[in-house]
């Protein structure tokens, strides 16, 4: 039986070989022909030398999650050889390149092993070391098109299109497609059972990565200053940022830059530059994972007892520590909502794939500068660097930048006197002045206690009405930030409560589970505090599946600790070994539950 | 930290700079430091040195980090707004925020423990970008506020008040200074205001880094025999190298100096200073002189003081970055958002 546009490839190859290149092209192929993708990255931190997979999963029901399946593996390391022979699921395909023999013990009979002189053929067709070893990558590409019938013309189109300026590369490229297309057309049926064919359901969509998602998202919002530290997986979010700066903020005459991006000593730095930069009135941001957080925490507590608006991306990796830099966890949730010491809580953006990184990018900005407060936006490297088809991104022109409760010179000349912290509207948001602009405005921004006033004080009762006060700011929060994401009906006694990138798996699982007649209701949180809605989604359910990436099931001790939700209701299913959550792990953790005799 | 504001009585006579302001309108609440404190010098002498470059007040930011130095911006100039930070980290927010508006007068007011111990990655990190502001290290070899352990400064030998004398090498801000590149270094001494104020005026207006170290007796726990951070230490082992008058863009520069031994420097911006050597032999635009002559006095127990190396020449960090003169907090969002269509248009490359 055939089966169209419902198929996982996995490419397994040794990092610094350029197989980045090759891989995007075979992803970006089949996007062309209008079928859904999924790309995943599965890499070491390394440079050069270490095993290295990609996975592309061609989806035709447009799920957003990984698959556990591999149906068809291109295993050009041998390094790994036997480990992704054991991978392939039953009835799959294997690719290896037989220029060189393989162990016969490294055998399946459940599975098509298929061998392509790669290395052979890309010696006799191309000079030099380089230039072979890129070669073989682009004929892995043209074995997998002709195997899986992926349009020929749409990869010369794409070669035509990225190497526009030299010609010359793309004939070499197309003859390093042809020798791997040719090949397998010649010696074996093509193409698969397991095919690819042409459909409209990619219209409309992009494919990106979060991290370039969120670096736009600051663009668009007028970020001016980006201060940061390099850590993986954060460090392509500032990149891409000055990527679409030297496009797009460099004056036309005099080549002047209207952004500022430095690359700080340390975290400790990079956080501080943001506080300096937004308390004068900049919008400025810095991206970081779970280690930089930890250093930043110092500073994230000041801005939150000062009042000073900061905008932080988190792209989340695995922990504790150093953990396992390139892979992913939903792990610094409790460590970012009540960052530093002394009683603080902090606003978080949950974005469940790039798009949301690029409209919460702008969020960030504005909720930061309304409640003049750090505001986080928790990605992770899933969605950080993995490939993700999404809507096309929009822009609406009417957008004005909420830059919040800042009394101008105008509205300085007025006053009798300025004071900092005062509750005038009793929203617990305070007024606040940039420096420069009156000497009316001046003020003494300190960490140390501090009166309404702005005043120095080791006063109780001072002390604690500007405490309280900052309680009154997070109610207000509450009714800011963006609701969830919720499917209820009321036939269903029990839902799927998630956040960011547990979002795919779970809605793929809520299908799959209805077609086993279980119905499950499905909250998405999309910030922290949790807004009133969420606090009545979990009232009406007498079973709530808590879905994180993490071990220590973090959202469901926040949703206790904010909204006082029921423990007894809220049931863990948590994945945290460092791969994205996929449908299947949701499933199943959902049918265990339910045959320990938990409700449906 | 103080929260007692001074009571405004002013005499009609005062003297009143360009912008009709007094004195008086430089200062700020009443400072809490021990009687006797050298930082309480070192105050006054930035009040009167704003107060004669008829500074705005709001045109100035006053920047710290945490200690008894860090306490003082309170005590200057109340109308300019001030940011006390954390821990040693005063450089990365007056980093920040000379990012976000250039056009600010930037003072940074530091001690040895904020700045030679904790915050000395940023400190050294502030120098290598040329940021430019005007830093200020109140320098007393001990931590006051958590009563007298000895700080990154004191000297090998120096006594505590009590215990054993510290051992380690101090670390020295001037050298260090000199050795990053730091393109404005002088030192001073909190007792001697006739020197410290027109050095803290050239460093006011110097463009890029400019580092003035003054010795700031602790009276309280470091200010007895056998310191060699104490008011008598250092008036005996003083060594003055270099004068500094400052000189307005208005005044024509005819302050009669001996050749060779005085030399005016022209500022961006149209000032100028007049480097007065004491020592012939001193050459303060040479870094490595400069070093050689800091390190022989340091050898012969000597204090160096004055203008110790200046270089107006190098750019400082907007400049090395080619960023627009306009304040990129006053960049407005129209020219920031490459707009709707253009997001359509760039989205291409992700298909």
């Amino acid at each position: 039986m055939a089966t169209v546009n419902d198929v996982v490839i996995k490419i397994a190859t040794v990092n610094g070989t350029g197989s980045a290149s090759a891989n995007g092209l075979l992803r970006k192929s089949i996007f062309r022909m209008g079928v859904p993708v999924v790309g995943k990255n599965y890499f070491p931190s390394n440079i050069q030398g270490l095993p290295t997979w990609y996975e592309i999963r061609v989806t035709g029901d447009g799920y957003q999650a990984r698959s556990n399946r591999v149906d068809v593996m291109v295993a050009m390391n041998a390094q790994t050889y036997a480990k992704d022979l054991a991978d392939v699921a039953p009835g799959g395909w294997l690719i290896y390149d037989s220029t060189w023999p393989r162990s016969s013990l490294l055998n399946r009979d459940d599975i098509t092993i298929i061998g392509i002189p790669f290395s052979r053929m890309c010696n006799e067709q191309f000079d030099g070391a380089r230039a072979r070893i890129l070669m073989k990558n682009i004929a892995y590409v043209g074995s997998v098109a002709a195997l899986l019938d992926i349009d020929l013309d749409i990869i010369t189109a794409l070669l035509e299109e990225t190497f526009a300026e030299k010609q010359k590369l793309v004939a070499s490229n197309m003859k390093a497609i042809r020798l791997g297309y040719d090949y397998v057309m010649e010696n074996f049926p093509c193409p698969l059972p397991m095919r690819v064919e042409k459909m409209d359901a990619s219209k409309g969509h992009i494919v990106i990565d979060g991290n370039t998602a969120a670096g736009l998202g600051c663009m668009y919002a007028g970020a001016t200053v980006g201060a940061w530290y390099p850590i993986t997986p954060s460090t392509s979010l500032m990149d891409a940022f000055r990527d679409f700066c030297l496009l797009y903020r460099h004056d036309p005459e005099t080549d002047k830059r209207t952004y500022c991006i430095i690359q700080a000593e340390d975290e400790l730095a990079a956080i501080g530059m943001v506080l300096g930069a937004n308390w004068m009135g900049a919008r400025s941001f810095t991206s970081t994972s779970g280690p930089g957080i930890s250093l930043m925490s110092e500073f994230i507590g000041f801005a939150y007892y000062a009042e000073i608006p900061a905008v932080i991306f988190n792209v989340q990796r695995t922990g504790p520590s150093t953990g396992m830099p390139t892979r992913t966890q939903q792990c610094d949730i409790v460590s970012c909502a009540y960052a530093s010491h002394g009683d603080t809580m902090h606003v978080l953006l949950f974005p469940a794939d790039p798009a949301e990184c690029f409209t919460m990018a702008v969020n960030a900005f504005d909720l930061a500068e309304r409640l003049q407060t750090p505001v986080m936006v928790l990605s992770d490297l899933d969605i950080g660097m993995n490939d993700w088809m999404v809507p096309e991104l929009e822009w609406d022109e009417d957008y004005v930048p909420d830059r919040g409760k800042v009394l101008r010179a105008e509205d300085l000349e007025k006053m009798e006197n300025f004071y900092r912290y005062l509750d005038v509207d009793g929203d617990g948001i305070p007024y606040r002045t940039l420096p420069g602009v009156h000497p009316k405005g001046a003020y003494f921004t300190r960490g140390s206690g501090h009166t309404k006033l702005g005043a120095y004080t080791e006063n109780s009762d001072d002390y604690q009405e500007v405490v309280d006060r900052l309680l009154v700011k997070w109610e207000t929060t509450r009714i800011m930030v963006p609701e969830a994401e919720i499917r209820y009906s009321t036939f269903n006694k029990a839902a799927i409560l998630t956040l960011g990138s547990g979002d795919g798996a779970c809605k793929e699982a809520l299908d799959r589970l209805e077609a086993q007649n279980v119905g499950l209701n499905y909250c998405r949180v999309r910030a922290f505090p949790f807004t009133d809605a969420v606090r009545d989604f979990i009232s009406k359910h007498d079973v709530i599946y808590v879905v994180e990436q993490n071990r220590d099931a973090q959202l469901r001790t926040l949703l206790i600790n904010d909204i006082d939700a029921d423990q007894n209701k809220l049931v863990s299913l948590l994945h945290y070994n460092g791969m994205p959550i996929n449908a299947g792990f949701v499933v199943e953790a959902v049918l265990a539950e339910i045959a320990k005799g938990r409700a449906a | 930290m103080t929260y007692i504001a001074k009571p405004k009585i002013s005499h009609p006579g005062l003297p009143k700079n360009k912008l009709g302001l007094t004195l008086r309108d430089y200062e700020g609440t009443v400072s809490t430091l021990c009687a006797g404190c050298g930082h309480d010098s070192v105050t006054a002498a930035l009040i009167q040195a704003v107060f004669e470059l008829d500074v705005e007040p709001h045109m100035l930011a006053k920047m710290s980090g945490i200690g008894c130095s860090s306490k003082t911006p309170a005590y200057f100039v109340n109308q300019s707004h001030g940011f006390n930070s954390v821990h040693g980290r005063m450089p990365s927010v007056t980093t920040g925020a000379n990012a976000a508006n250039r056009d600010l007068m930037y003072i940074g007011v530091s001690g040895d423990g904020d700045s030679l111990s904790i915050g000395v990655g940023q400190f050294v990190h502030a120098i290598r970008r040329n940021l430019n502001m005007c830093y200020v290290i109140e320098n007393n070899g001990v931590y006051g506020l958590t009563k007298g352990q000895f700080s990154a400064s004191a000297d090998i030998g120096s006594l505590p008040k009590k215990g054993m004398p510290n051992q380690q090498e101090p670390i020295d801000p001037v050298s260090t200074a000199l050795s990053l590149g730091a393109t404005y270094i002088a030192r001073s001494f909190s007792g001697d205001k006739e020197q410290l104020v027109p050095l803290l005026k050239g460093a006011i207006l110097h463009r890029g880094f400019s580092l003035v170290d003054v010795i700031s007796p602790c009276v309280t726990f470091n200010d007895h025999e056998g310191s060699t951070k104490s008011y008598s230490h250092t008036r005996q082992h003083y060594n003055h190298v270099v004068n500094v008058d400052y000189i307005h863009p208005s005044e024509e520069i005819k302050a009669s100096y001996a050749a060779g031994e005085a030399m005016p420097i022209h500022l961006h911006g149209g000032d100028s200073i007049i480097l007065r050597k004491v020592d012939g032999g001193y050459d303060p635009t040479s870094r490595a002189t400069a070093f050689k002559y800091l390190r022989e006095r340091f050898n012969a127990g000597e204090i160096t003081t004055g203008l110790l190396y200046v270089n107006e020449l190098r750019d400082e960090m907007h400049e090395l970055m080619g960023n627009t003169e306009t304040p990129l907090c006053q960049v407005p969002f129209e020219a920031l958002n490459p707009g709707k269509e253009e997001l359509a248009r760039l989205q291409a490359r992700y298909r």
